[in-house]
């Protein structure tokens, strides 16, 4: 296998594309942004994942300049943006509603871009062409957007905005607006045309399927602020506090206290288990703290024996069984009293031998698995 | 949107029909406030100046409050007042207890002949109004249309006096403005969602029930919408009374009309004005409440 | 669909009627021979005589002349402010003075007649003593007062149909690299074009039709269409008027069927569209 090039964020020596520093908004007292400070590379999508309200729509329109900040700047290739009015920014947006001008054929729009450059006719008719075809539109190019569906609209709005080559494409919901079958589909189909243009992306979105597929990093906000920056693995797997792990997924959370702390493990005493948790990896915090850990429900074993293990073990009642098909649910409470969730491939297509309603269960799991996190 | 280009224009674009606003709508207000207290006097203006130079550099504010006890102590106007008021109430009530049934039925219409029965509805209004009310002349006199179709039918042996009744003065208001009453009714009903009513149905609800609980209280908007879109310029109707109407008992909008045309006395013109301005203060800054809250409800 | 019931129904049908029933006698009555209105002159009708009777009425056909000019300059002169002020309501957000201009743009919907042209002829009168102009009164006051109320109802169709519109389709053109102006040129003025047409249409009739203002704020010499009516039947019914009256209506009658028409072919085109548009997605 051929070496991938480092990540540019794990390259010490790269060049951000897109600075964003200390950047804060505020609509009268409202905080809506609050000191955010985020680099962002050449090629990249980056993904600004939240809920409403927490943000990432304010922090979109800074970029696009249809708001100033009220604090902080934004810098693109080199080029401090502060003051630059959206139409003079090499920057272009596909807005959530698709935006399309109701009184333009998909080719005036696409066209509309160019004409605002005053580029000759002929240039203009050549880049529309060829844009129609990479987003597969030019039998299209004669309607008028009410004659398009949802997911040719989108198309066309992708075409509109890229058509003007810009430095940095932003989305706002790209796939908001499409069903569950074409919304896959289409995600793929922009990841091929951005690594086909080698544009840079930064998609604001609210569903964390479409950050974890588009996304080459994810930037996840909460009350305006970042709350963690990483890749999809990395926020999955190793969440930085309790509103990622819980943000994204689902997670059992036990709170605890810290009482061993060795380089390579820690021991979590937990009332919420009724045990201690051994976690095969360090962390750096000071002893007696309250901590909290974090398991996975796909990452919790479930059977009706007693395992061999001495430690990450708990036993419990099956409450709740919901099949979902490529998988099931359990809700188990343990002794504590907490209820614990589990989930389980269903293998084989039989439902007989099936831990089911009221059975006694253990639940166990890998010292790897557990997140301790200290907020 | 906070853009910093196009600054200018955005001015531009807001200072023109304000500046427009201000001097042809707002200072009107005050002139005319200002010249009901203000004296008569034959000249042309009729009106004597408030601000008066007295020879060396002081000048004299002569404010006059005569216009207005005038108008409380002669029991003419406050009669006009009293009766305009009680006119455009009745209407208004008419209008709606004609209006609603209308608009409901063109809402629940099926689709195509909605916006046809919607249509005959705003035809009139797009014909003259003076013409509108001139045609009921026809119909209302003694040998009217009217009388002449009871007598031929035996139904009456003597004409029935109509013009110049205050049952001709309802007919004209209620004719001309009930398309006014019908339109946000309608716009109101139409966007009621039918299945509202079926879950009304679902719950036990009788149909009388389900419109009593159901859609009447969600038209209360329409209805005031509809009822102040009526009553304020019914206040202050001129054309209607002064063509349907007898003489024993004056329109304000008449008394002010006379005032000014007939006895040629600018300043109580001007009081009549602006009290009957403060009475309909009220209803017209709820309706642009209502207006407003329409706006921003589509948006 | 859940229907309406009969009673509704049947109000329905009589307040039509209500509506109708005095236009179809001026217009039945205007082919009546007999000077006397209502008596139907039975030997001699229908006759077009009082058609004939109007226009060679120099009087009528002056005053009409007079109230098309004035109509149509007045509606060009409030689409041009009421758009302005539409636009701004609809799209700049909240900015100084917003609220007073909103209750300026609206109070001349609802403002009784009598007040507005009481007030405007005083302005007049004001300015001339103050600075010379306008001079006299004519059709100019006559003029910029219909302007004034007309431009009230130009401005609401604008902003309500302006906030029909989201306003990403303004940013999305900013954002391709169109000026303030060329949005407005590009964008805003088509998109709001229907709610132009029918403001002027709307501002027209109610200029065309204005007694009350027009009276306050006009100068000898220059009567106004209904002026010159309401003179007329202010001293009776007659005849002519009720010719004057049918072809109004004709007129009126004619544009209107004739818009929605061709509205609801445009509408049953674009249905067919999106109907293919879905169709060929699924």
């Amino acid at each position: 296998m051929r070496p991938e090039p480092l990540d540019p964020w794990r390259d010490p020596k790269a060049e951000p594309y897109v600075r964003i520093e200390g950047v804060t908004k505020k609509f009268g007292d409202f905080v809506a942004v609050n000191d955010v400070s985020l680099e962002i590379y050449r090629g990249e999508i980056f993904c600004l994942l939240g809920g409403s309200g927490s943000g990432k729509t304010t922090l979109l329109r800074m970029l696009a300049g249809f708001e100033q900040p009220t604090a902080g700047r934004i810098v693109i290739d080199g080029q401090d943006m502060t003051g630059i009015p959206p139409y003079d920014r090499p920057v272009n947006m596909m807005f959530q509603s698709y935006a399309l001008f109701p009184h333009m054929t998909v080719e005036k729009n696409i066209a509309f871009g160019l004409e605002q450059e005053r580029l000759p006719k002929g240039e203009i008719a050549a880049r529309v062409a060829e844009i129609l075809e990479i987003v597969k539109m030019t039998p299209y190019a004669k309607r008028k957007p009410h004659q398009l569906s949802g997911g040719q609209r989108q198309r066309v709005a992708l075409a509109r905005a890229l058509v003007k080559r810009p430095k940095l494409l932003l989305l706002d919901e790209p796939l908001g607006a499409l069903d569950k079958k074409l919304r896959e589909h289409t995600q793929f189909e922009l990841i091929n045309i951005q690594e086909r243009l080698g544009v840079t992306f930064i998609v604001v979105t609210h569903d964390q399927e479409e950050a974890m597929t588009l996304a080459s990093r994810i930037g996840v906000m909460n009350h305006g602020t970042i709350a963690q920056v990483g890749t999809p693995t990395e926020i999955y797997e190793f969440p930085a506090n309790r509103f990622v792990a819980d943000f994204i997924g689902s997670v059992n959370m036990f709170e605890g206290r810290l009482v061993e702390d060795e380089p390579d493990y820690v021991r979590v005493e937990s009332p919420e288990l009724g045990a201690t948790i051994y976690v095969s990896h360090g962390i750096s915090s000071p002893p007696d703290a309250r901590v909290w850990v974090a398991i996975r429900p796909e990452k919790i074993a479930i059977s009706r024996e007693r395992p061999d293990a001495q430690e990450n073990v708990a036993r419990g009642v099956v409450r709740e069984v919901a099949y979902m098909g490529d998988l099931s649910i359990y809700l188990v409470q343990i002794d504590s009293g907490k209820m614990v969730r589990v989930t389980q491939p269903n293998i084989t297509r039989h439902a007989d031998g099936r831990i089911t309603w009221d059975e006694a269960v253990y639940l166990s799991w890998d010292p790897t698995s557990p997140v301790v996190l200290t907020q | 949107m906070s853009v910093q280009g196009g600054r200018v224009g955005r001015r531009l674009v807001v200072a023109v029909p304000y500046l427009w606003l201000l001097l042809f709508f707002l200072v009107p207000f005050v002139i005319v406030l200002k010249i009901s207290f203000s004296e008569v006097r034959l000249a042309m203006p009729p009106y004597a100046p408030l601000l008066e130079w007295t020879g060396d550099r002081l000048a004299a504010i002569r404010i006059n409050f005569e216009n207005y006890s005038y108008l409380f102590t002669d029991p003419l106007y406050v009669s006009a007042y009293l009766y305009s008021l009680k006119v455009a109430a009745v209407s208004t009530v008419l209008c709606l207890l004609i209006g609603y049934p209308m608009a409901y039925a063109i809402a629940r219409a099926p689709g195509t002949w909605r916006s046809v029965l919607l249509m005959l509805v705003i035809l009139p209004f797009w014909t003259s109004f003076l013409l509108r009310v001139y045609a009921w002349i026809g119909l209302l006199r003694n040998n009217g249309l009217i009388n002449n179709a009871l007598m031929a039918l035996g139904i009456i042996d003597e004409p029935i006096t109509m013009m110049q009744t205050d049952f001709a003065v309802y007919v004209g208001i209620v004719y001309a403005y009930l398309p006014f009453m019908i339109l946000p009714l309608y716009a109101n009903l139409e966007k009621h969602d039918p299945m509202l009513l079926e879950a009304a149905a679902d719950l036990g609800a009788r149909p009388i029930t389900a419109f009593l609980r159901i859609t009447l209280p969600l038209s209360v908007p329409g209805i005031v919408a509809g009822s102040l879109l009526v009553f304020i310029p019914a206040v202050g109707e001129f054309v209607i009374p002064s063509l349907l109407g007898g003489a024993d008992q004056l329109m304000i909008g008449r008394v002010l009309w006379d005032e000014f045309f007939s006895n040629r006395d600018w300043p109580v013109a001007s009081a009549v004005a602006i009290v009957m301005l403060l009475l309909l203060v009220v209803p017209i800054m709820l309706f642009q409440r209502f207006e407003r809250r329409e706006l921003e409800e589509r948006a | 669909m859940k229907r309406s019931g009969w009673f509704s129904r049947t109000a329905l049908i009589l307040g039509l009627g209500f509506l109708y029933v005095p236009i179809m006698s001026m217009i039945v009555y205007s082919f009546n021979n007999s000077r006397l209105v209502t008596v139907w002159d039975s030997a001699n009708s229908p006759t077009l005589r009082w058609y004939f009777e109007l226009f060679r009425n120099e009087q009528i056909l002056s005053a009409a002349w007079l109230s098309i000019k004035v109509a149509a300059l007045a509606a060009t002169g409030a689409v041009v402010l009421g758009t302005l002020a539409g636009v701004a309501l609809a799209r700049f957000g909240p900015f100084r003075g917003r609220t007073l201009l909103s209750g300026l743009a609206t109070a001349p919907l609802v403002m009784p007649e009598v007040i507005t042209g009481l007030s405007l002829l005083l302005l007049f009168v004001a300015l001339e003593q103050a600075i010379g102009w306008p001079q006299g009164r004519g059709m100019l006051t006559i003029t910029l007062a219909h302007i004034t109320f007309t431009m009230a109802y130009v401005t609401v169709v604008v902003q309500s149909r302006l906030t029909g519109f989201d306003d990403s389709l303004e940013e999305a053109a900013m954002d391709l690299g169109a000026r303030p102006a060329t949005v407005f040129f590009r964008i805003t003025l088509p998109l709001i074009a229907p709610a132009i047409i029918s403001g002027w249409l709307l501002a027209f009739t109610l200029s065309w039709d204005d007694l009350v203002i027009a009276q306050f704020v006009a100068g000898p010499g220059s009567s106004t269409l209904p002026m010159v009516i309401f003179s007329k039947v202010r001293l009776g019914v007659s005849p002519d008027v009720n010719a004057l009256a049918t072809i109004m209506v004709l007129i009126v009658a004619i544009g209107v069927v004739v818009a929605a028409l061709l509205m609801r072919r445009r509408e049953r085109r674009r249905e067919r569209e999106v109907q293919a548009a879905t169709a060929a997605n699924l």
